[in-house]
């Protein structure tokens, strides 16, 4: 290869970094700088401190506590991820070690099939089929439940293809070793290879995290969008993303700022997930060979 | 050949400034109802006559109608009929009428409610159906988000303070709030005339309730004889220039029907 290609795809390269970078730090400055008239108004106490959300245009006629909608996207999330995750990593320890390898393709396409769905089309799904159901069983339907419900559908996939993918890596010696030393399947399921294939795992779960937290569309169908820390699963709740899509388009002067807020705070939660997968990847890259 | 486009593109940025005769810069400020609806009819009118840009800001009714009187903005948007202390110097033209009904699933028994019986639901002083005639069965009462034209249009017909509220849901679109009655017999929920009109004669199983006696249709919308209906008005200076009656004569004509009714408003004749 000659070097005056090198040189040329390198500075394209460089120039594709540059921008892929830029934009995410162009977008995160963006929401601090629509963020700021309202803590200046607000300032941050009182998103968490306000009497309840009846956001008005200027600061002084209305309330902004966000509380209950951050405690909402955490719910909605942890039960998306508990549900999930045994399935997810259930659906790849059959692939990689029990499923023969034709049902195990046809498993894998059906699972990447999933992970194509658009949201819209869950939430669909949810607020047509899912939610009537619920609806019979506890009104008002739309509630955590639901909402919980169709993240784990939706996240599923992720974690699936990733413990899949993680446990494929592994070297075919850890099994052929436990399988020397007589150990049935299982207990080499167990003992070796899912420990060895734990930080693959772990980041496909925190990976679907930041998905499920993300995830607009679909949990405003279905989750009833009522601002309160719900007392039971059937009681609808309303998360971050669902509030900035349900307001944004009318908001004005200080709401619309304070759904910037909203925005930044999201931003932060998927921040923090990023940094937890950094961290899980150092302390187990010696671990892997 | 590079020489010969950057002459080309020159020639063009030149002609395009020569002449400030025809390039026209309209303010448009006021209600936030209406400024989705402008904002289409806007994109329409300067594609049509490229020379115009037309600048649309927020900022209530009461804004708009004190900016266009003042001068301050060409035209002001309101969704209330003026007071008479506004009516003074500025000239005011209909451009569209908003009406709200209240829907229940095709299969609820009830066949209408009384303004208190409404009120009731929505604070959650009445919480089943047998309350209100109906069937012994849970309300599911849906609410509308915060800033919506329909929100607006509601609490303040019927005086209900925002933190008076007591849903059990809340919906944004049409969309969403058509689909939740229409698959939950015992939900109930306020919306535009225009969009719930246009389902039901799609064969979705929901219902208009009529209101004090009268029919929910855009008919009665239009006619303004609906009691839960609002005009939504442009209001302009009495001394406004030649491209201003250009535009208003333009939003006012059949042309925007269709725009008019995307945003499930009804047009007046």
């Amino acid at each position: 290869m000659d070097s005056s290609g090198d040189r040329w795809l390198l500075w394209v390269l460089r120039g594709s970094a540059v921008i892929a970078g830029g934009v995410t730090l162009l977008v995160i400055l963006f929401l601090v700088a629509a963020s700021v008239p309202a803590f200046q108004h607000l300032g941050v106490v009182r998103f968490f401190t306000d009497a309840s959300w009846h956001p008005a245009e200027y600061a002084a006629e209305g309330t902004f506590n966000l509380w209950p909608m951050l405690v909402g996207s955490l719910l909605v999330t942890a039960g998306a991820v508990l549900i999930a995750a045994p399935l997810g990593v259930g659906a790849a320890v059959f692939c990689q070690y029990y499923a023969p390898g034709a049902v195990a393709a046809t498993y894998r396409r059906a699972i990447e099939l999933l992970a194509g769905i658009p949201s819209v089309v869950f939430g669909f799904w949810g607020l047509i089929v899912l939610v009537p159901m619920i609806n019979q069983w506890h009104p008002p339907g739309q509630s955590l439940l639901a909402a919980v419900l169709i993240l784990s559908l939706m996240i599923l996939p992720t974690i699936a293809m990733i413990s899949d993918a993680s446990m494929a890596q592994l070297p075919d010696e850890y099994r052929f070793s436990a399988e020397a030393l007589g150990l049935t399947r299982w207990a080499t399921v167990r003992g070796v290879m899912l420990p060895a294939a734990a930080p693959g795992v772990l980041t496909g779960l925190i990976l679907a995290t930041g998905r499920a937290i993300g995830e607009t569309l679909a949990v405003l169908m279905v989750c009833g969008n009522i601002v309160q820390i719900p007392t039971s699963a059937f009681e609808p709740v309303r998360t971050l993303t669902a509030n900035i899509a349900l307001e944004m388009a009318y908001a004005a002067g200080d709401h619309r700022a304070s759904l910037f807020v909203t925005g930044l705070i999201l931003t932060f939660i998927v921040v923090a997930l990023v940094f937890i997968v950094e961290k899980i990847n150092r302390r187990f890259s010696s671990l892997i060979p | 050949m590079n020489q010969k486009v950057f002459a080309l593109l020159l020639a063009g940025l030149m002609s395009s400034c020569s002449a400030p005769d025809d390039r026209v810069r309209l303010e448009v400020t006021g209600s936030s109802t209406i400024a989705p609806l402008m904002s289409e009819m806007a994109k329409r009118y300067e594609s049509r006559y490229p020379g115009v840009r037309i600048d649309i800001q927020t900022g209530g009714s009461s804004r708009g109608i004190a900016d266009a009187a003042s001068g301050v903005a060409d035209i002001g948007m309101s969704s209330r009929a003026l007071k008479d202390s506004e009516k003074g110097e500025v000239v005011s033209y209909r451009l569209a009428m908003d009406g709200v009904a209240l829907v229940v699933h095709a299969d609820n028994p009830v066949k209408s409610l009384s303004d208190e019986q409404i009120v009731g639901i929505y604070t959650g002083a009445i919480e089943n159906w047998k309350e209100v005639g109906g069937r012994e069965a849970p309300i599911n009462c849906i609410n509308r988000a915060e800033g919506r034209s329909e929100l607006e249009l509601f609490q303040g017909f019927f005086g209900i303070a925002p933190a008076a509220f007591q849903p059990d849901m809340i919906a944004g679109e049409n969309q969403h709030g058509l689909k939740t009655v229409a698959s939950d017999e015992n939900a109930i929920i306020y919306l535009s005339i225009g969009a719930s009109e246009y389902e039901v004669l799609n064969g979705t199983p929901i219902k208009l309730l009529p209101m004090r006696g009268v029919e929910a249709s855009a008919e009665m919308v239009a006619a303004g004889t609906f009691p839960l209906s609002r005009p939504l008005i442009l209001i302009v200076s009495s001394e406004s220039s030649a491209p201003v009656k250009r535009f208003i004569d333009y939003v006012l004509s059949s042309e925007v029907h269709d725009l008019i009714r995307q945003q499930s408003y009804v047009p007046v004749q």
